[in-house]
């Protein structure tokens, strides 16, 4: 026991020779660094879906995708929006490169798999499968930024005039692309698994930021929930609606 | 509650050393108490193998009162058993049935080799207290201690974190072998502190790095370590170890 009194203090005078010294690398290599990237820019993509859906909502206008358009070319045409779009994707992709690395990361912690596993007390599925949901989401990005990213950037859409104005027709364009049901059913799928990424993720993030406050805790798991539920709801309605003919 | 006798049948991992591949090995035990702890069920084994001439099942265990943290199986898919905030040594035998099949694996983390059969080499942990899980100057009796005022809840919070006893059960039962909840555990313990508070930052970035360094996986918040912690320590001291790290890096002068 004496020696064992002596172990603090050779460990403090290691400490003073390396006294809080955390490069910016050391600290977003390092596993809690990682989590904090994961959730910063998890939350600025939930915070996007929310822009996402709110405009793609105007198709419920029933104007003939007359409103849909103008905001869709508000959105395309405005200089501040572009440069978001931007930094949307660096953040997209630090979000699935991150992601991918965590994962593959976690899984080679444990050389020896367990013969029984551990099953679900106090961890629900979609937690323990965050990697999957994620590449899931990510496969059905990757279908729908074929289906309208890039046609609206690059290729081209329908066009449609109005007061003298020409935009893309994205109405049309997403009324010839929902008309086939494989089309709708992946979208619905790819909404499931984003609502499950975002049962977890909604609430994660802010644990990884460092929210230990357990009122606060509580209130983003329940909030977390009822986004998780609402905005893939939203979205999946769309390609549904426009399938069953609801919007004109 | 009504005392029984049992049959078990047991599914053991058995492994010569670290080298060794190591595989299960199935035994029966017979006229098992309901009154016993698992642990003594597993003396009863090894009198029998020993008097067979066979090696004893090696497995770790101390003080057989839940409060050291020496012992750990992995019972049955659970990290010290069925029982809800227990260690293996407190799982009494009355957790089971006449004709079942249990199985017992040692933790699984390749920051924790195993040593042989049940035992693992948990060195790690005491490698990421080095590093940081300490206070570095003398900090009186008891006496000092009281002179000091410290606002209830803090040491509520701080006392419920000081419960961990290091048995690496979180490590066992995460899907990512991540240690942060027994590191978060000993950060907010010391940094909650007015003693532990003024090391609060090269504290958590010393041990974080030391863990990392140890081969532990990363947190992704999924709750299998505070469902299975047998002292409940809660989840709340990772995102408390999380705020920890982002403040200390953020004002870290390099």
């Amino acid at each position: 026991m004496r020696l064992l009194a002596f172990v603090p203090y050779f460990c403090s005078d290691f400490l003073t020779h390396n006294l809080v010294s955390m490069t910016w690398k050391q600290v977003f290599t390092s596993s809690v660094g990682r989590k904090l990237t994961m959730g910063l820019t998890g939350i600025f993509l939930i915070l996007f879906l929310v822009v996402h859906a709110g405009l793609n909502a105007c198709i419920w206008a029933n104007d003939g995708g007359v409103m849909f358009n103008k905001a869709a070319h508000f959105m395309g045409a405005t200089i501040v929006i572009r440069i978001l779009e931007i930094g949307l994707f660096v953040f997209i992709f630090i979000h699935i490169i991150q992601g991918l690395i965590l994962e593959a990361s976690n899984r080679s912690k444990r050389g020896t798999p367990y013969a029984v596993n551990y099953g679900n007390r106090g961890s629900k599925w979609y937690s323990r499968s965050m990697g999957l949901l994620g590449t899931l989401v990510l496969l059905f990005l990757i279908l729908h930024w074929i289906h309208f990213w890039i046609p609206s950037r690059f290729t081209g859409t329908p066009e449609v005039t109005y007061d003298n104005k020409t935009y893309h027709d994205l109405f049309t364009l997403m009324k010839e692309i929902f008309a086939e049901l494989w089309v709708v059913i992946v979208y619905v799928l790819g909404c499931i698994s984003l609502g499950y990424h975002l049962a977890h993720g909604f609430q994660s993030a802010f644990r990884s930021l460092g929210v230990h406050n357990k009122k606060y805790n509580n209130m983003l798991t329940s909030l977390g929930y009822g986004f998780a539920v609402i905005v893939p709801l939203a979205f999946a309605m769309m390609p549904v609606s426009m399938y069953l003919g609801w919007v004109s | 509650m009504e005392h029984y006798n049992m049959n078990l049948t047991l599914k053991v991992w058995r492994q010569k050393n670290q080298s060794d591949r190591g595989q299960f090995e199935t035994y029966k035990v017979s006229n098992i108490s309901s009154e016993m702890s698992f642990l003594e069920m597993f003396d009863v084994l090894n009198e029998e193998l020993i008097q067979e001439g066979k090696d004893p099942i090696a497995f770790d265990h101390d003080c057989r009162e839940g409060i050291c943290g020496m012992c750990s199986m992995y019972i049955d898919g659970k990290p010290h058993g069925p029982w809800q905030e227990n260690t293996t040594c407190q799982l009494h035998m009355r957790a089971f049935k006449d004709g079942d099949t249990i199985t017992v694996e040692p933790w699984r983390a390749n920051a924790f080799p195993v040593l042989k059969d049940l035992v693992t080499d948990r060195t790690a942990f005491d490698r990421i207290i080095q590093a940081g899980g300490f206070i570095s100057v003398n900090t009186g009796n008891a006496v000092d201690a009281n002179a000091l005022p410290i606002e209830k809840a803090k040491a509520d919070d701080a006392f419920a974190a000081a419960a961990c006893i290091g048995c690496g059960a979180c490590v066992a039962a995460c899907k990512n072998s991540s240690a942060l909840l027994f590191v978060g555990a000993k950060v907010a313990h010391l940094g909650l502190l007015p003693q532990g508070e003024p090391e609060r930052k090269e504290r958590v970035l010393n041990m974080v790095a030391q863990m990392d360094k140890e081969g532990f996986g990363a947190c992704t918040s999924t709750g299998a370590c505070e469902a299975t912690c047998p002292k409940g320590i809660s989840i709340s001291n990772i995102n408390r170890l999380n705020k920890e790290y982002l403040v200390a890096s953020l004002v870290s002068e390099k």
